[in-house]
């Protein structure tokens, strides 16, 4: 894996930003990813979905637009943790983000950048539950 | 067209995320593990997200009305409670076991590596078992949880 990338850190993460400040300014929604997953599957009338999906097919569309551009490409992706490992992380995330009411981008980009007290104390909480987790896989296992 | 709007911020965010490497588990997780060779690139991606994301609010929320829907859509939460702090952990843990949360999983999907489309899975059922957990028949009364707006 490549070392420590701060640029394209940067930049990536200013297009991240860019995204939700084009969602707030366009339909005034927050770009939280799990908040609007959840909503495009219970939102039964109908009227919320569309944009919600939109949205969520971008994401692997923007990323092969990338892949196309020729700047990055899927090669170097590591999963690292084993399949059955994989499958328990996604469920505790979906019941977790659910809960705690958004995720890295609806608490940690959104959330923040309002100054949403909530968000603080879930950024810092999934955080610190995710650096113990690591912690303990790696280095007390 | 809310549509056109959201499938453009999705793809801007997609390649973001792309961009940054953040869609690389073992990228997260060199960041997560902070005891290991640590790698602080996933610092770097929050501090770019939230500049831009910070400035971008602070002019778009001054005015009345977005510009292709009636109002802004907020969280109105304000309080400090249980599912938020203990929903957030188990997010947390989660993400730890996998280096992987809701926005890179979406966006790797095109990889058609097992392990994402499996983690997608779970992750929907995940939210569907805790959506109708959170408004199961002793919360009737409350108002209905689609659309909450307290989803961020």
């Amino acid at each position: 894996m490549a070392g420590f990338a701060p640029v394209s850190g940067l930049i990536g993460g200013a297009l991240i930003g860019l995204a939700a400040t084009i969602l707030m300014l366009t339909i005034g929604r927050i770009a939280g990813v799990c908040g609007i997953a959840v909503n495009a599957m219970t939102d039964y009338d109908g009227s919320g979905r569309l944009w919600r999906v939109a949205f969520l097919l971008g994401l692997p569309l923007g990323a092969m637009l990338v892949g196309a551009a020729g700047l990055k490409d899927w090669s170097h992706l590591q999963f690292q943790a084993s399949l059955p490992v994989t499958v328990v992380a996604g469920f505790v995330v979906g019941v977790g983000a659910t809960f705690g009411s958004g995720c890295t981008s609806g608490h940690g980009i959104c959330g923040l950048a309002r100054f949403s007290t909530r968000s603080i104390v879930a950024t810092a909480t999934f955080i610190a539950a995710a650096v113990a987790t690591v912690f303990v896989i790696r280095h007390v296992l | 067209m809310p549509v056109i709007w959201s499938l453009l911020a999705g793809v801007i965010f997609g390649a973001g995320l792309m961009i940054s490497d953040m869609v690389n588990p073992a990228r997260v997780l060199a960041f997560l593990d902070v005891a290991g060779s640590w790698d602080a690139t996933l610092m770097f991606v929050m501090a770019g997200g939230l500049a831009v994301t910070i400035v971008g609010y602070g002019l778009v929320l001054r005015r009345a009305a977005p510009l292709a829907c009636e109002r802004f859509d907020l969280p109105t939460k304000r309080r400090i409670d249980l599912p938020l702090v203990g929903g957030s952990a188990l997010f947390g843990i989660g993400w730890g076991l996998a280096g992987i949360c809701p926005g890179p999983a979406f966006t790797a999907l095109p990889t058609l590596e097992p392990k994402v489309l499996l983690f997608v899975g779970a992750m929907l059922i995940g939210m569907i078992f805790a959506n109708l957990w959170r408004s199961g028949p002793a919360k009737q009364e409350q108002p209905p949880v689609k659309t909450s707006p307290e989803l961020a």
